[in-house]
């Protein structure tokens, strides 16, 4: 079984189709990159996988380690394992970061039937996690993501995906806004967490991420569907050509059904 | 005209001038009556609840709930329906913490001045003074570390009574306090409290002043606090009310000396039909002048909320510098809020500044906790207590502000 598995995805933003039919197997332990274009769908598949509102399933079904993923409230899908580092992190003011990500990791901890970890050794958890990302520890303390630089928040969502452990991660263009020594330092947060029962589904425009973050697949999304599927050659011949010419073979076989 | 509902007899006892002055207070309400609607300051508040309400004198029931008190140090004084009880009251040295009742017996003449300088000339203010019998006479000089804690308990006694009660307090030069003024009614009692506090700060005085208003729904509560401040003074009001079904608090600021400054901090937490009306008046009288104002209001079910914050700077009185803000959170569809600033300025060298936001939990926020696992109950609570979280880390004193961390974390 795999452990994430869309089949025929079609989903519905406002009055506009945005997914026109997804089908993506994705095995405990890969990486899979999904690429294309501005507007191709790309985070709306990463949304509606993390139960984002207003996200509207019209047809189609999610498997998530052998549930129905789209049946659950965003919550559960954290619990379950589902983690969404987001392409721009929400600031919290009057929440400090230290006591969110402790709610959060005991929500999944009593989901789990597990104790809740108490404050001490919480602390020793999340700060042993932050030096992944080099985190500076003073920004545990502070309103969650206020005031941080991009890099900042960017380092923050992926600190999150190390104290929740979870089996499914999901990065929405976690290489945006980032430049080469921070992406390098994500990248090898990323990557400290990889794990053979860890999978990872990798929203990306660029290539250039990709270099830190090998993926097993990479999938073309091009107006909703995936259009071309390959191995890390893929990602290597889009950043060369640019998207045009995969636009053009999707166009044509729309012409020609 | 008069209005049997609200009026009892004159309290009979007290001295000639005490009679007088009441007397005299008396004819002034009953030529002002109670305000209505076609008042402006009354516009969305409605005293219905009072002038069509029959109340009795508050006495003393027999029995009522005792209110467990946190354990802070200081002196406590307590009233239960207006009345002074000795029992659950302390006194502590440093600080002379009086009930009215027995400043009135003996040391009268030391507030006959007082009582009448006030500038409070609004009806209700003049029904207090008419009616009130007991209440916190307490005056500061030195720097008491202990806080001291005046409580007022409403009880039910059978039918609806009215408590008309006063509270004096008197720092002296360069002196420095604490003060926690509670009003507390347990659900199901339909009392009305009606209360003048009257505070007087002088050069280079610094006073807290925790005002917590924490009433039943049918519970009606119309406060006044009178601050009058000499040069250099500082006071901070942290005002606190939970609602009720007519709850209206009027803080009127003078800074009369240069140098004087005020920071005027409050909070309504209001739900179902509560109706608060929250009523600023800073008057920068002198030059050089500070006040810093941030009220903030979270609104459930189908409740009111009122804030008007009136700035006035005299002529001549250049160079301050006030700052007003009114932040307002609505949980649900059907909550209002009146908010307005009122400014009033014939000085021409003045930096004044005001907002005022009405907003709802950001949905953003709120799908982002739940993405990390955090249920939406548990969601919607961290986000309201972040918004409300300022207001309370902003009390100077851990007891009270641990009371108030633990209330609006479990509301």
């Amino acid at each position: 079984m795999s452990l994430l598995e869309i089949r025929d995805l079609k989903v519905r933003v406002g009055d506009k189709q945005i997914l026109g039919g997804i089908d993506l197997k994705v095995e405990a332990g890969q990486i899979h990159a999904i690429m294309g274009p501005n507007g191709s769908g790309k985070s709306t598949l990463a949304h509606i996988l993390a139960g984002r509102e207003g996200f509207v399933p019209t047809g189609g079904s999610v498997s998530f380690d052998g549930k129905d993923l789209l049946a659950m409230a965003p919550e559960i899908r954290a619990r379950e394992g589902v983690f969404l580092a987001f392409q721009y992190p929400v600031e919290i003011p009057g929440v400090s970061n230290k006591y969110f990500l402790k709610a959060a990791y005991n929500a999944i901890r009593k989901h789990k039937g597990l104790e809740e970890l108490g404050a001490g050794a919480f602390l020793k958890l999340i700060k042993e996690r932050a030096k992944l990302v080099e985190l500076d520890p003073t920004l545990l303390d502070r309103p969650v993501n206020e005031g941080f630089s991009g890099g900042e928040k960017k380092r923050n969502e992926i600190l999150q995906l190390a104290v929740l452990e979870p089996k499914l991660a999901i990065l929405d263009e976690t290489d945006s806004g980032l430049d080469i020594d921070a992406l390098k330092v994500v990248a090898s947060g990323i990557n400290a967490m990889r794990h053979p029962s860890r999978s990872f589904v990798v929203v990306t425009h660029y290539q250039r991420l990709l270099d830190y973050l090998v993926p097993d697949v990479v999938h073309v999304l091009v107006n909703g569907r995936i259009v071309k599927s390959g191995d890390k050659k893929l990602a290597l011949e889009l950043e060369e050509k640019g998207y045009g010419w995969i636009e053009a073979q999707d166009r044509e076989r729309v012409a020609q059904p | 005209m008069t209005e049997p509902g609200v009026l009892a007899e004159l309290p009979e006892s007290g001295a000639i001038w005490l009679r007088d002055l009441r007397r005299d207070a008396l004819d002034r309400f009953s030529k002002l009556g109670l305000p209505g609607p076609s008042e402006e300051d009354w516009r969305h508040t409605s005293v219905a609840p009072i002038a069509e309400g029959r109340f009795r004198r508050a006495r003393l029931p027999e029995a009522y709930p005792e209110p467990a008190f946190r354990d802070w140090s200081g002196s406590r004084l307590v009233f239960v329906n207006g009345r002074y009880v000795p029992g659950l009251s302390s006194a502590r040295p440093g600080a002379r913490v009086v009930p009215m009742s027995q400043m009135l017996q003996k040391d009268g003449k030391e507030l006959e001045p007082w009582l009448k300088e006030t500038s409070a000339t609004g009806a209700f203010a003049a029904l207090n003074t008419a009616l009130f019998e007991d209440g916190a006479y307490i005056e500061i000089d030195g720097s008491p570390v202990e806080p001291v804690h005046i409580v007022f308990l409403s009880a039910a006694q059978g039918e609806p009574a009215a408590a008309h009660v006063r509270v004096m307090i008197r720092l002296s030069a360069g002196s420095r306090a604490v003060i926690v003024e509670e009003y507390l009614s347990p659900g199901g009692t339909s009392n009305w409290t009606n209360s003048v506090a009257q505070i007087k700060l002088s050069e280079n005085a610094s006073l807290e002043h925790i005002r917590v208003q924490r009433d039943g729904a049918e519970s009606l509560h119309v406060g006044l606090t009178e601050v009058r401040q000499a040069r250099d003074s500082r006071y901070a009001s942290r005002a606190f009310s939970f609602g009720g079904r007519l709850v209206r608090h009027d803080l009127d600021v003078r800074l009369e000396g240069e140098g004087a400054e005020c920071q005027l901090d409050g909070l309504y937490f209001l739900k179902d039909s509560d109706h608060v009306d929250n009523h600023t008046r800073v008057d920068h009288a002198k030059p050089h002048t500070t006040s810093r104002e941030l009220y903030k209001g979270v609104l459930d079910g189908v409740s009111r909320a009122v804030f008007n914050g009136a700035i006035v700077v005299r002529p001549n009185a250049q160079k301050i510098s006030s700052v007003q803000s009114n932040k307002n959170l609505l949980l649900s569809s059907e909550g209002l809020v009146h908010t307005k600033p009122e400014f009033k300025i014939y000085a021409n060298d003045v930096q004044c500044k005001h907002g005022a936001t009405i907003g709802q939990l950001s949905s953003e926020a709120l799908f982002y906790l739940r993405s990390r696992g955090i249920d939406e109950t548990e969601a919607r609570r961290l986000l309201v207590y972040a918004f409300v979280g300022e207001m309370v880390s902003r009390v100077g004193m851990a007891g009270p502000r641990q009371a108030l961390a633990e209330e609006l974390w479990g509301g």
